[in-house]
This record gives C-alpha cells, sequence and structure tokens, in this order.
C-alpha cells in the first residue's frame, strides 16, 4: 500500500443517492433492538440516538457484547430497529418493505465484515460486481466498474483470483471494493482488520481512510484498537447497548502521530467533546480544514454523552 | 436481478456441486425414463391391437347368439343359412354377409399333420373381413352352392403342410375327407398371441356336411355405412329373435370392441404410468431434499447477497431456478433415454412401443412441475433468511 495518506478535505462527491446539503447519511433516534431468545427478552440495544454525517469518519468501540454489531447492522438497513426512528437515506426504515430495504442497502450502504464473507470459487472481479448485478447493470459494466474499484484498491492484477488464492488482506481488499463499487453514502466496517495481522490490518485500515477521504464515503468502522479508534476524528463508545460517549476531535488525528505513546495513554490522546480549536496532536496543517468544512454542526457538536472519558472507553481487544 | 442473471448464478451453483448435481438428477431422469417408457410400451400395444382389430375391415358387425359379455357361457347357436339369408334381406345386400362355423381339426398333407381351425363360410368373406390371398383364388358361389370340397389356406398352415412344395391343386385332408387347395392367404401375423394364420377356410355347406350339422356359429355384417350401424344392428337382432324366440343375440360393433379394448389397454397404461409417476415423485423430493441441503450451506452467501442489496425475491428465484433447473435437465436425460429405450424395445423385442408426444410434455412438464413445488418451499425459505442470522451461520 501507499504511505499513510493525509487528512484532506473531504469532499462529498457524485453517488447513487445523492442526499440534500445538510441531511444527515443516517439519522438514528432512541433507536433500540431486543431480541428474542427463548421467549426471554435480550436488550442490545437500548436507546441510541446519533447521526452519520456525510463523509465522516467515525470509530464505534466498546466492550465485548455491548451491541456495535448490532448497531452497524440497524445503520446499514440489514436489521430492523424494534423502537425509535431511523432514518437511512433520508427514508425512514419502518416505511419500507423488505425489497425497499435491501434496494435501500444496496444504494446507500456499503458493507466491510470481519470474515470478508467472498464468494467463493467466484473471481475477484465477480465478488466485487456482485451489487451491481442486483443494481440490473449489464454485465459488461459490472465487469469495467469491477475492475476499476479493484484498481483503486491495489488488485488491479488480480481481477480474476478466487479468493483462496488471494491472502487474508487481499481479499479483505476485494472486500471493500464490493462495499465501495456501488458509490454508497456509508461505508459500515464491522471490526475489517479483526482477522488480519498487524501489518496487513494497518494497510487494509489506511486504505479505508484514503477512500473515505478520496470519495467523500462516510466511513464507520467499529474496533477494538483503541489506537485505531483515535485515528478516527470522531469516536463514538457503545456500552450496555447505549452511547456513553460520541466525542469529536476539531481535526482527525493521524495514525503517524505517536503511535507508541497512544497505547498507554488513549484516555489521555485528548479527544474534546466541543471544542473546535483546542490544541491537538501536531499534524499536517490540513487538519484545521477538515475541522473548518463546517459540517460539525453545533447540534452534531451537542452529540456527545458523557465527556468522552476514557473511563468510558475500552481497553481494547476481546477478551 | 436481471433473469438471464439469475440462470447463470443457478448453474454455476450446480456446477459447483457437479457429483451431487448428478446424482440428484439421476432420480429425475430414472423417473421421467421410466415414464416414457412404460407408457410408449402401453401405447404401442395398444396401437397394435386396435390396428388388427380395425384390420378386420371396417363398419364391421358382428352377430352372435347370446350375450357378448365376459364371463357367461357360449350358446349353442340355433343359426342356420335360413337365418342368413333371412339377414342377407334384412342388409339388403347378401355381398356383405358373412357366416362362420368353426371346429378345430387336424389337416393332413402325406406324411405331414397340422392341427389348425377350419372355418366354414361364404365366399363374401374376403371382403367382409379384409382378407387378400397370397396365391390362387379364394372360395366362389358355387363352390358354396355345390358344397365343393376345396379349401383356401393360412400362410402357416400352409407353410406346416407344404415346406417345399406349392399347395396349389394338391389334396388335403380334412377329418378324413379330402380337400383341394385352391388359395393360399397372404400372412397376417400375429394378434393377441394368436396366430391368425393357422385357420383352413372351407364352404360352410362342406363344413356343415364335414360336421353333420346344420348351424352357423355367427355371422358378420358390413354394413353399407357408419352411422346406422347400430340401426341396422338392432334390425338385424330383432329378425333373428322373431324367427328364434327363445334366444338371445348379440350385434356388436368394432368401434364397441376397440372400446372395451381400448379401456382394458388405457387402464394398463395408466397403472404403468402411475407406477413411473411414483419414481418421479421420489426424485422430485430427492430435489427438495437436495435444495435444503444447498440453502443451509450457502446460508453465509444468501446473507452477503442480501447486505449487498438482493432482495427476498432475488434469493428465491436464484434457488427456484436451480431447482428447476436439476429437474429440468434431468428431464430432458430422461426424455432422451426414455425415447431411446423405447426404440430399443420396440426393434429388439416382440413387445411393440410407440413414443406420443403427450407422454413427453407430460414427464417434461411434470418433472419441471415437481422442481417448481419441490424447490418452492427450499426458494421462499432461502428468501425469507433474516440477513444478519444468515451472515453469522457456520
Ligand atoms: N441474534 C441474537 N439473538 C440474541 N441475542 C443476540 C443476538 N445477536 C446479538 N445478541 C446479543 O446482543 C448483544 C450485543 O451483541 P453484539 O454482537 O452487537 O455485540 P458486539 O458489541 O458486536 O460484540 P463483539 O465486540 O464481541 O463483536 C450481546 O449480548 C449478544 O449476546
Ligand atoms: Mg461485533
Amino acid at each position: 500500500m501507499s504511505a499513510r495518506s493525509e487528512p484532506v478535505p473531504r469532499a462529498p462527491q457524485s453517488r447513487a443517492v445523492t442526499l440534500p446539503v445538510g441531511v444527515p447519511a443516517i439519522e438514528a433516534v432512541d433507536v433500540s433492538r431486543t431480541y428474542q431468545l427463548d421467549g426471554v427478552s435480550v436488550a442490545a440495544l437500548r436507546g441510541v440516538s446519533l447521526t452519520i454525517d456525510p463523509g465522516e469518519y467515525v470509530a464505534v468501540v466498546g466492550p465485548s457484547g455491548s451491541g456495535k454489531s448490532t448497531l452497524m447492522h440497524l445503520l446499514g438497513g440489514l436489521d430492523r430497529p424494534t423502537g425509535g426512528r431511523l432514518v437511512i437515506g433520508g427514508r425512514d426504515v419502518a416505511t419500507l418493505s423488505p425489497p425497499e430495504l435491501a434496494t435501500l442497502r444496496n444504494e446507500t450502504i456499503g458493507f466491510v465484515f470481519q470474515a470478508f464473507h467472498l464468494l467463493p470459487r467466484t473471481s475477484a472481479v465477480d465478488n466485487v460486481a456482485l451489487p451491481l448485478v442486483y443494481r440490473g447493470i449489464g454485465a459488461r459494466q459490472r465487469r469495467e466498474r469491477a475492475a476499476a474499484m479493484l484498481g483503486r484498491v491495489g488488485l488491479g492484477h488480480r481481477l480474476d483470483h478466487r479468493p483462496n488464492q488471494l491472502s487474508g488482506g487481499e481479499q479483505q481488499r476485494v472486500a471493500i471494493a464490493r462495499a465501495l463499487v456501488t458509490d454508497p453514502a456509508v461505508l459500515l466496517a464491522d471490526e475489517p482488520t479483526g482477522n488480519l495481522d498487524s501489518a496487513t490490518g494497518e494497510a487494509v485500515l489506511e486504505l479505508l481512510e484514503r477512500l473515505n477521504a478520496e470519495s467523500g464515503v462516510a466511513l464507520v468502522m467499529v474496533t477494538h484498537d483503541q489506537e485505531v479508534a483515535a485515528r478516527a476524528r470522531r469516536q463514538i463508545a457503545v456500552r450496555d447497548g447505549r452511547v456513553r460517549s460520541d466525542t469529536i476531535h476539531d481535526r482527525p488525528l493521524s495514525g503517524a502521530v505517536d503511535r507508541p505513546a497512544t497505547l498507554d495513554g488513549a484516555p489521555s490522546a485528548g479527544p474534546r467533546s466541543v471544542s473546535g480549536s483546542g490544541p491537538g496532536r501536531p499534524s499536517g496543517g490540513s487538519g484545521g480544514a477538515a475541522g473548518a468544512t463546517g459540517r460539525l454542526s453545533p447540534a452534531a457538536l451537542d452529540r456527545t454523552g458523557e465527556g468522552g472519558h476514557g473511563d468510558d472507553l475500552p481497553g481494547g481487544g476481546e477478551p | 436481478m436481471r433473469v438471464a442473471e439469475a440462470w447463470r448464478v443457478a448453474w454455476d451453483a450446480l456446477r459447483a456441486n457437479r457429483m451431487r448435481s448428478a446424482l440428484t438428477m439421476l432420480g429425475v431422469i430414472i423417473g421421467v425414463a421410466s415414464v416414457v417408457l412404460l407408457v410408449a410400451i402401453g401405447t404401442g400395444t395398444k396401437q397394435k391391437v386396435e390396428q388388427q382389430v380395425e384390420g378386420l375391415g371396417s363398419n364391421l358387425l358382428l352377430v352372435v347368439p347370446g350375450k357378448l359379455d365376459v364371463g357367461t357361457a357360449p350358446v349353442v347357436s340355433p343359426l342356420t343359412l335360413k337365418d342368413v339369408d333371412a339377414v342377407s334381406r334384412v342388409v339388403g345386400d347378401p355381398g356383405r354377409v358373412a357366416v362362420t362355423i368353426a371346429s378345430g381339426a387336424t389337416a393332413r398333407a402325406g406324411a405331414r399333420a397340422d392341427f389348425t381351425t377350419v372355418q366354414g363360410v361364404l365366399e363374401t368373406t374376403p371382403s367382409v373381413f379384409t382378407r387378400s390371398l397370397a396365391r390362387g383364388r379364394y372360395l366362389t358361389g358355387a363352390d358354396v352352392d355345390t358344397s365343393r370340397r376345396v379349401a383356401v389356406l393360412g400362410a402357416s398352415v400352409a407353410h406346416a403342410l407344404f415346406p417345399d412344395r406349392d399347395p396349389l391343386g394338391q389334396q388335403i385332408a380334412l377329418a378324413g375327407v379330402r380337400f383341394r387347395v385352391i388359395g393360399v392367404f397372404a400372412p397376417l401375423g400375429q394378434s393377441l398371441g394368436v396366430d391368425r394364420d393357422d385357420e383352413v377356410h372351407i364352404p360352410v355347406t362342406a363344413a356343415q356336411r364335414l360336421w353333420g350339422t346344420q348351424r352357423v356359429d355367427g355371422i358378420a355384417v358390413k354394413a353399407p355405412d357408419r352411422e346406422r350401424i347400430g340401426e341396422l344392428g338392432d334390425r338385424i337382432v330383432a329378425e333373428l329373435s322373431r324367427r328364434h324366440p327363445d334366444t338371445e343375440f348379440s350385434a356388436v360393433t368394432q368401434q364397441q370392441i376397440l372400446g372395451v379394448l381400448g379401456d382394458i389397454l388405457g387402464v394398463l397404461t395408466g397403472v404403468l404410468a402411475a407406477i413411473a409417476g411414483i419414481s418421479l415423485l421420489v426424485g422430485g423430493v430427492g430435489v427438495s431434499n437436495i435444495m435444503l441441503v444447498s440453502v443451509r450451506e450457502r446460508t453465509r452467501e444468501i446473507g452477503l447477497r442480501k447486505a449487498v442489496g438482493a432482495r427476498p425475491r432475488d434469493i428465491g428465484v436464484q434457488f427456484l431456478l436451480e431447482a428447476v433447473l436439476l429437474t429440468a435437465i434431468g428431464g430432458l436425460t430422461g426424455m432422451a433415454l426414455g425415447v431411446g429405450g423405447a426404440l430399443l424395445v420396440d426393434a429388439l423385442s416382440p413387445i411393440p412401443a410407440a413414443i406420443t408426444w403427450w407422454s413427453l410434455a407430460l414427464a417434461f412438464g411434470v418433472s419441471a412441475a415437481v422442481g417448481i413445488v419441490f424447490g418452492v418451499v427450499p426458494a421462499q425459505r432461502a428468501g425469507r433468511l433474516d440477513p444478519v442470522v444468515a451472515l453469522r451461520a457456520e
């Protein structure tokens, strides 16, 4: 992969679903999700309210079982809330039929899973083209777009390889290409580096960050790695099915900064919940520009939960 | 998702599990092939029998004493040649009336002997029934009027008595009485297991003298037109009943005989088809079973497809097409095997087999229907899978 990309101002570019200016990509209001297990109710989410704006880079953290995956499934329209209001791409999920929800997923959301979920016995390019199949795009154009997307993730030379002929990192990059081939508004990545060794994971992470920066797709990523979370401009900490904190840096912290230091200093990394101007870590000069793009409305800043104190953040890693 | 795309996906899925797909198809193949083959045999048998009954001559009316019914004892005929004259008057044309008095007898020629059926007949027989001669001539009115001792031999009798000689002009002995051979029938072959060439025709008058009787066993009439054949039969029966008040008579048409035989053979064909249909059903259950396995095995794939935008219908159609493809390919292969088998049976065995379009259409239609019916449940199950649950499946 290329060198770590600099944070750049993100300007949402043209995409299948063009959201009106100022409309959040995803809006959840007091959303809950309760599972019924043998007659026993398990509340995985208990009233979550948050907004994902176009082009955002959000890290979701929280201890195992806190409801991160459940939240991601809801945000992606893969599951429906049992309570509250969920609006994806301007459409209230509750009003959509299953096929309409499927179409909404196809047009608005890209998923990247920890387990890659590539179709076996299917070439990389066909895997990437899969979402376009359900969009009714012809084979020729599908292949063209999928090949171009594979080129963007650095796999232009692996078009006809099958998943079992690719390394784990390559497989995840194919999955990322698949998630982005439809030019979605939001990319939801649930522990995308969880199955990769640290070096490969880092490359995948950089790819995600670069694509987020370049194409303006909002990136919402679940991670157990506090250091990784700290690179995101915004961090949402989930615990017991609730948002414990929702903090925004005035500018993204470049992952290049002080990695060793963050190992012991996650809480002191100093995410500030409201201020748009306080001193952060030294970083590329464009960081401030990102903060000044105006995408952070006062409302967004108000979302902060309990002040983003580190004691709510998980130590990282699964039990 | 486009339909062409769905077919391709279904086809790829079948190819990915070649062995399993082939074995699943085998059930359908056996089912369809046996339906086609057994129906062909049933139909062939029916056609052959009908052909032979029709070969007796058209518009035929058979008049016999007694009820023509399975299980009733034969009645001793009270009919004589005077009754035949009366029937001829009812019909209006003696040339359309034939009679028979038949008995088994040993025919001898020199050292050779053959046990055969001797029929006493009128000279009208070849025009009432469709019979043609290979050699010589048939009986004439003069032969009948003068009870001349002349005989026309069936092909197999001629062959048995005169394997290396021309039978024409030769003498044969029937029940010790000498007859001169004047003609030989063209071969007819077998009918329902009976050798129809194993008979000797002699004038009815000579036959009555030979056996010392005045009776005739039955009368056959070739009706002038098909529409009023029933009415003619009624008039003949009425006339005979008037002349012999104590005896019941029946007149049956060829169509009635065909109908009865056709019914019996139709039931036979139906039973064969039903037995074969059961194996087709078993094949269908196999398809359903494999589809359920396939859905379970590919649960994660289903979840992923849904995650990237497949609607429930897209998934359902994909699996339904897979089942339909399995049964359609199996059905076509089974049809080919069934047709090939039927042609072989027809060519290499005495069993007749006739391919009918309806049996092919039926077998294929049923197998396609089986694919749909047995594919629907697994397909629906796949379509309704919760994507989150499906993605977590092992
Ligand atoms: N299908 C389900 N049925 C019942 N309970 C479920 C189901 N899915 C999730 N849960 C429960 O909901 C809670 C949240 O699960 P979730 O998978 O969202 O956690 P998570 O934060 O992603 O955890 P991890 O970090 O281990 O992936 C857990 O207690 C889990 O047991
Ligand atoms: Mg999880």
